[in-house]
């Protein structure tokens, strides 16, 4: 316990240390890690054991990012995508395995070649996806067709797990491959095994469309939130566990349970609670990358593992150019999408794993492309600087991307908060064409909401990581109609600290919320009976024979007049003495409010414009 | 029997005398509808089609409204920008108020003199009112002089506001009952004198 304990604490403590360092120096967060793993690992303080073992438990990581990723892409989106995986991913996988298969054949037996072709072949896409989004380029055109590649590598590695073992020509060591712990489908006959798989895929489809949201729906109206947490992390784990078990890549099972969810109202509720345990858990399978290049063996063959890395990345880069060329990807993302897609996978490590084990590959061969697979994954953020570098003296004249970019951010408003005031807010936002996102945490409210096709997500929008979720960071405005004002005060604080780029608009429940929101200095606060309470006393006056269009002046100028004395009660209600209780407080100024003669001066000023003039 | 429309505006009505005693007047005179525009649509929105409806059912549309800074209040400009369509009002489909008779009823707090060449204001009243003019040349509406009360500022005695009243209404009766030769009518300088062959113009 204590040995784990401390392990945790020096992998916690070397990205707590490295990561702000790297992102301060632009590096990114990725080779942050890397290098706080190569820091604490054996060719730099020794802190740590079991390397692989932990690489091995924190590959989990890259499934609950493929599930995230999976939450963005509605199905529609990944229908639309089609024609860049098989295309663009297909390409590079084939184009890509032959020439390295190529090239190998020169030093290597055709069987070993191909393994090595095809294992090469793929990316990383812990590192890229990670990088990108961190950079804000997923929803660009090249970080588009950079997911449509490595979707297509991630569903490649299931037919290569299978092909591999075939190319043996060496007698197999001991069985490393592990068996499933639950039930073993390789004993069923062939048809059954498929039966088996396609049932498996159509479980998660089915159950990820039908059953979820009722359970998930059950679960958040207990209101214990690790409640939906557990039960988010055991639909991610579950469903890993059913795709192993059937001999598929829990990454791609995970993806589909995402795309499958990306509808759902708990969309939002499920990226907050998922995406802490995948930052820790690729935190630190970055860190066990870092720790586990073997520098004792790259230091002996220098010269042979730099040339592979530099090989390596050099072909790729450019298979990639050329298949940009040919699918036409725009000038400007051609360049990001060869550098981001340019270097060895994790993959990689399990695959070369699985050719020890299987005695396809020997352990000669092994060793130096995993360190410059390895070189090869540590190179590519610093890539991603170059190329950033490289391609700011080229920003100011592509103008255009700017534009790209904003018209992806589908939703530019939160509205927090989908009640009794919420809902005619949403209604004329959308009557205009603007689309909020809407987050409320009434689960009855969200399920009427969805049925009658509002885009509603459940969740509580007090909480940082659900704004987060909700694209706070792209959002202009945010909305909040609590009727509770701790929960508006709370928002409004939490916005104002991570997104002061935020406008907020926000009811208030009576005068006293206005003056707290005010003091949080809330410009745009609209006391919520308000509006009602002046309209009502237009239809009165009207209805007694006052003049309508005067009615309608004095109604303004009411208004506007009340705006204009609220800060001076503000203020005065500042200076007085702490003590004066608030239930004293609001009959004083209620006093004031409803003293005649202030009443009598307001009206007086309706007049004003034309008690000057004579009469016509 | 020809229909009128008055299309009133005035923003404070509870400080014209003279415009409240015209509104009372031609409230009961048989044929006449009054459409108060600052009333009916204090935010200015105005409903187009409702406008559009009102001046096809009638065959005499009257502005009745303060000279203000030499043309009309806010909200009849509002009225010409929305209701005089492209397509209805103008344009070679646009026919809904061809041959109908318009003129406007205004007052002025100034008085006549000062509408001359030699007076404090320069231009006559029809000088001043010719944009209104060319707007119902265009849309192929009868113009006609306006019926104007000046003077207002200096207080207007119950007597003179009577008289007032009582031309404008025979003005309105007149008109609808097609007792004066119009072109004849579009000669004059203003409608509040006709001339008086009445009983055999019929």
């Amino acid at each position: 316990m204590e040995s784990f304990l401390l392990q945790f604490f020096i992998f916690l403590a070397a990205a707590a240390v490295s990561v702000p360092i790297a992102k301060k120096l632009g590096l990114g967060s990725v080779l942050g890690y890397l290098v706080a793993g190569i820091v604490i690992g054996p060719f730099g303080g020794s802190l740590i054991h079991d390397v692989e073992d932990i690489m091995h438990f924190t590959e989990f990581g890259v499934v609950m990012m493929l599930f995230l990723v999976g939450l963005e892409l509605k199905p529609s989106l990944l229908w639309k995508l089609k024609t860049p995986i098989l295309g663009i991913g297909g390409s590079q996988v084939l184009l890509t395995s032959v020439f390295i298969t190529l090239v190998s054949i020169i030093f290597l037996p055709w069987q070993q070649a191909i393994a090595v072709g095809l294992i090469l072949s793929l990316s990383s896409t812990a590192i890229v996806l990670q990088t990108l989004q961190e950079k804000g380029k997923m929803k660009t055109e090249a970080g588009q067709s950079v997911f449509a590649v490595l979707l297509f590598q991630d569903l490649a590695v299931i037919p290569m797990l299978a092909i591999i073992p075939l190319l043996a020509t060496l007698s197999i060591a001991a069985s490393g491959q592990h068996d499933s712990v639950l039930f073993d489908i390789s004993h069923l006959p062939a048809y059954l095994q498929f039966v088996v798989t396609i049932g498996a895929i159509a479980a998660v489809l089915l159950l990820g469309k039908f059953a979820s949201q009722p359970v998930f729906r059950i679960i958040a109206r207990t209101g214990v939130r690790e409640v939906f947490v557990a039960a988010a992390l055991s639909l991610v784990i579950g469903t890993s566990l059913l795709m192993m078990m059937v001999g598929l890549s829990p990454a791609l099972g995970a993806f589909l349970a995402g795309v499958v969810l990306a509808d759902s109202e708990f969309r939002h509720e499920l990226e907050s609670d998922i995406e802490p345990f995948k930052g820790l858990l690729l935190g630190i399978f970055f860190i066990s990358i870092g720790a586990s290049l073997n520098f004792t063996l790259i230091g002996d063959n220098m010269a042979l593992v730099l040339g592979l890395a530099a090989g390596l990345i050099a072909i790729k880069w450019v298979i990639l150019i050329a298949i940009s060329f040919v699918f036409r990807i725009g000038k400007k993302d051609r360049g990001l999408f060869a550098i981001a897609l340019a270097q060895g996978g994790e993959f990689a490590f399990v695959l070369f794993q699985v050719t020890k084990s299987s005695g396809v590959l020997p352990v000669s061969v092994i060793e130096p492309l995993i360190s410059a697979v390895a070189i090869s994954m540590f190179m590519a953020p610093v890539m991603f600087v170059v190329h950033e570098k490289l391609s700011k003296k080229n920003v100011e004249i592509n103008h255009d991307s700017k534009d790209d970019e904003i018209s992806n951010h589908e939703h530019r408003v939160i509205l927090a908060g989908f009640g009794r005031l919420g809902t005619d807010i949403g209604r004329f936002l959308l009557s205009a064409g603007i689309k909020p996102v809407i987050l409320d945490h009434d689960s009855y409210n969200v399920e009427v909401l969805r049925k009658l096709g509002f885009e509603v997500y459940y969740g509580d929008a007090t909480r940082l990581d659900l704004l987060a979720a909700a694209g706070a960071s792209q959002a202009d405005m945010l909305i909040v109609s609590f009727a509770d004002t701790d929960a508006t005060k709370k928002l409004v604080e939490l916005a104002n600290k991570h997104y002061p780029h935020l406008e907020i608009v926000v009811s208030a429940r009576d005068r006293e919320a206005t003056f707290e929101l005010m003091d949080l200095g809330v410009s745009n606060i609209y006391k919520e009976t308000f509006g009602s309470a002046i309209a009502m006393g237009q239809t009165v006056m009207t209805n007694l024979g006052v003049d309508p269009y005067e009615v309608h002046r004095l109604k303004h100028i009411f208004s506007k007049k009340e705006a204009q004395m609220l800060p001076e009660l503000h203020q005065e209600r500042a200076q007085e003495e702490k003590y004066v209780s608030a239930y004293k407080r609001h009959h004083e100024e209620l006093e004031i409010l409803m003293n005649e003669k202030n009443n009598k001066n307001l009206i007086e000023l309706d007049k004003a414009w034309t008690a000057k003039n004579p009469e016509q | 029997m020809k229909k009128v429309l008055i299309n009133f505006a005035h923003p404070v009505k509870s400080r014209s005398k003279i415009n409240k005693a015209l509104c009372d007047a031609v409230k009961g005179i048989e044929g006449v509808t009054l459409n108060d525009l600052y009333a009916n649509y204090p935010d200015f929105m105005i409903d187009t089609e409702r406008e559009q409806r009102l001046c096809e059912e009638h065959d005499i549309i009257i502005f009745q409204h303060p000279l203000y800074w030499y043309s009309t209040p806010a909200i009849v400009k509002e009225w010409f920008d929305l209701v005089l369509e492209h397509g209805w009002a103008y344009g070679s489909m646009g026919k809904a108020l061809h041959g109908k008779l318009f003129f406007q009823c205004i007052s002025t707090g100034a008085d006549s003199s000062s509408y001359q060449p030699a007076g404090y204001n320069e231009y006559t009243l029809k000088q001043l009112l010719a944009p209104v003019k060319a707007t119902a040349k265009l849309c192929g509406l009868v113009w006609l002089p306006p019926f104007a009360i000046t003077g207002v500022h200096q207080g207007l005695s119950a007597d003179k506001i009577e008289n007032h009243v009582n031309r404008y209404k025979h003005t309105i009766i007149t008109l609808r009952d097609s007792l004066v030769d119009v072109h004849e009518l579009s000669q004059q300088d203003e409608l509040n004198v006709l001339p008086t062959k009445k009983e055999g113009a019929k």
